[in-house]
């Protein structure tokens, strides 16, 4: 591992409510190297997808900053391309013309029609859709359109790959699918990726390192740890593996344990009955500006 | 073709016929049950002009009307082979001698005024359009504008055309001179009229399309670094078809309405006109000839809509 590739220094994200500003991150530090997979993990409302906006640049942190290949990130910008989780295709576009539309404005001036044509088709056929580009995507499964989402991204060459959640609205053989195939397409190019998730399995399985963001509000990094499994990876495989075992047990512990939701359901019925409302008001309405 | 329809028929099941004879006759039925209505309440109905008159009447009348447009379209093309032969041998004469050519002065028939009428609403519904469309573009796209005008298109949305032509007509006198017009003013004024009624739901149902516009798709485009222009081509636009063109077919309907009153107030020629003609004429085949006016006119908007919704079909991404 080389020198840092991202950098995120003392972050923090204030957002403005009627009840004064409201503290959804509080200084995050996160330094990503060259090629990297890392999985940003936590319960919901933690503001993990705060972290992400602020990396693609669709949101500007309060305080501290994002630095990305000694350049600091202000706004949103092709070198840091992003899967969104409802894949975020032109409905009126076919699959061919949306990766297009990216491919076009990224490399006008750099690739002639010709090899923008192949470069489309070559990243269609990395995520195995090249046979539906003349489709659109509401002719397609949901499964099929996140690929082509990844493959839109993929093709503008990013310097690190930002994916939020992407495969959360799919159903569990599908996204099985599409983790081996990420996986196959990330031994090949070796991009730096940050992704959001829910999933413990798919967090181990997918990366070097899980970032486990602590509960909100003014959430920050809790734990970081590095996943030493050799690569390519098996999912049935591992599923028996002492290693893979356990750090699928350190991100449970985490989790559960360590920061368990102060609510439970029965406690958080009882807090809405009562008038103070407390934690639980707290964090829904952190919800609304982190997935914002 | 007749081969093929037998086909066609043949190859249907019996539960198919069934259901395909009973979408054509249950609107067969309800235009026949209308008929016999009309047909023995109209003569209870007594005017100054006789009758109201029944379905023959207004039958016969319509083969009346279209008998005059053909017999005027016959007058209209002796006159001008009159006119070229008498110019022939003018010129024949004397080379240099300055020909006239005039047009034939006959009165417009009631299909001159369908073919006015139809030019008119759709010249006023075109350039309520073309201010429409990108006025909504830019009111959805930014939040404060929209809030700046809101007010102003709730309190002009629901003037009726007869409060505005008195207004346009005068304008239109006032400002639009000149020795050759290229438009007679009562087209202008009815033009301008239909336009100001008609612009109002395309504006807002296009502010609303492009308001709504998906966050997802929003982002995609900032991450692309889409310049202002190809956001609003590649993004805004075509996300906001369908709401454009459900905004569209409402106002082209008021458009045509708002037409045949405004042609009526203005005498600007047109069906409108003819239905104020056949009034103030008050013989004893005006209300079946206006009846003929009224039942063209519903056609013809029915005809309008269906236009618009085939070419919402080729165009709309989600149809």
């Amino acid at each position: 591992m080389s020198k840092t590739h991202l950098e995120l220094t003392g972050v923090e994200m204030a957002f403005d409510t009627p009840k004064g500003p409201f503290v959804a991150l509080d200084n995050v530090n996160l330094k990503i190297q060259k090629g990297e997979f890392v999985s940003l993990i936590g319960h919901s409302g933690c503001g993990k997808s705060t972290v992400l906006n602020i990396v693609a640049g669709l949101l500007q942190a309060s305080k501290g900053g994002c630095v990305l290949n000694g350049h600091e990130v202000n706004s949103p910008g092709p070198e840091r391309a992003v899967v969104f989780q409802n894949h975020a295709l032109m409905p009126w576009l076919t699959v061919y013309e949306n990766v297009e539309l990216a491919v076009r404005q990224v490399f006008r001036k750099s690739m002639n029609r010709k090899e923008r044509r192949d470069w489309i088709t070559h990243n269609l056929e990395l995520v195995n859709m090249a046979h539906a580009a003349n489709k659109r995507p509401g002719e397609i499964s949901g499964g099929m359109a996140q690929r082509v989402g990844i493959a839109r991204a993929l093709a503008m060459k990013p310097s690190v790959l930002l994916m939020d959640e992407p495969f959360g609205a799919l159903d569990a053989l599908t996204r099985a699918h599409l983790q081996d195939s990420l996986m196959e397409i990330q031994q090949e190019l070796n991009n730096t990726v940050i992704m959001i998730t829910h999933d413990v399995d798919e967090a181990v399985l997918l990366s070097d390192r899980i970032i486990m963001m602590t509960n909100g509000p003014a959430a920050t990094v809790g734990e970081d740890l590095h996943i030493d499994l050799p690569r390519p990876r098996n999912r049935v495989a591992l599923a028996d593996d002492a290693k893979y075992v356990h750090y699928r047990q350190e991100v449970l512990s985490f989790l559960y344990e360590k920061q368990r939701k102060l609510e439970s359901l029965s406690s958080r019925r009882a807090a809405s009955a009562s008038t103070q409302g407390g934690e639980s008001a707290k964090v829904e309405k952190e919800k609304q500006p982190a997935s914002a | 073709m007749a081969a093929r329809s037998r086909n066609f028929l043949a190859r249907l099941s019996p539960n198919e016929l069934v259901a395909a004879g009973k979408e054509a006759l249950l609107p067969l039925i309800g235009i026949l049950v209308f008929l016999g209505f009309w047909h023995l309440a109209a003569p209870q109905v007594q005017t100054s002009l006789g009758a109201f008159p029944g379905p023959a009447q207004v039958w016969e009348q319509a083969g009346q009307l279209w008998q005059e447009h053909a017999n005027q379209r016959e007058r209209a093309s002796q006159f001008i082979a009159m006119q070229e032969q008498r110019n022939a041998r003018i010129l024949a004469d004397n080379p240099d001698a300055e020909v006239r050519i005039r047009s034939y002065p006959g009165a417009p028939t009631f299909i001159d005024q369908i073919g006015t009428s139809l030019v008119t609403v759709l010249s006023g519904f075109a350039l309520a359009t073309l201010i429409a469309v990108p006025l909504g573009i830019v009111f959805g796209l930014n939040r404060y504008f929209q809030a700046a005008v809101n007010p102003l298109i709730q309190i002009f949305k629901p003037v009726s055309p007869l409060a505005w032509l008195p207004l346009v007509t005068m304008v239109v006198s006032a400002t639009y001179v000149s020795d050759d017009p290229m438009f007679q003013k009562s087209f202008l004024t009815s033009m301008i009229t239909v336009t100001l009624c008609s612009l109002w739901p395309t504006l807002i149902n296009t502010s609303v399309g492009v308001a709504a516009v998906n966050p997802d798709l929003l982002n995609v485009s900032k991450v692309l670094k889409l310049s202002f222009w190809t956001h609003v081509r590649k993004v805004v636009l075509p996300s906001s078809v369908p709401m454009i063109f459900t905004g569209l077919r409402v106002s082209l309907g008021i458009a045509w309405m708002v037409l045949i009153a405004a042609e009526m107030l203005a005498q600007s020629p047109g069906l409108g006109k003819f239905v104020w003609d056949e009034f103030q004429n008050g013989s004893s085949q005006s209300l079946s000839r206006i009846m003929v006016a009224v039942l063209a006119i519903g056609f013809i908007g029915f005809l309008l809509d269906r236009v618009m919704l085939l070419i919402q079909k080729k165009v709309a991404w989600n149809e």
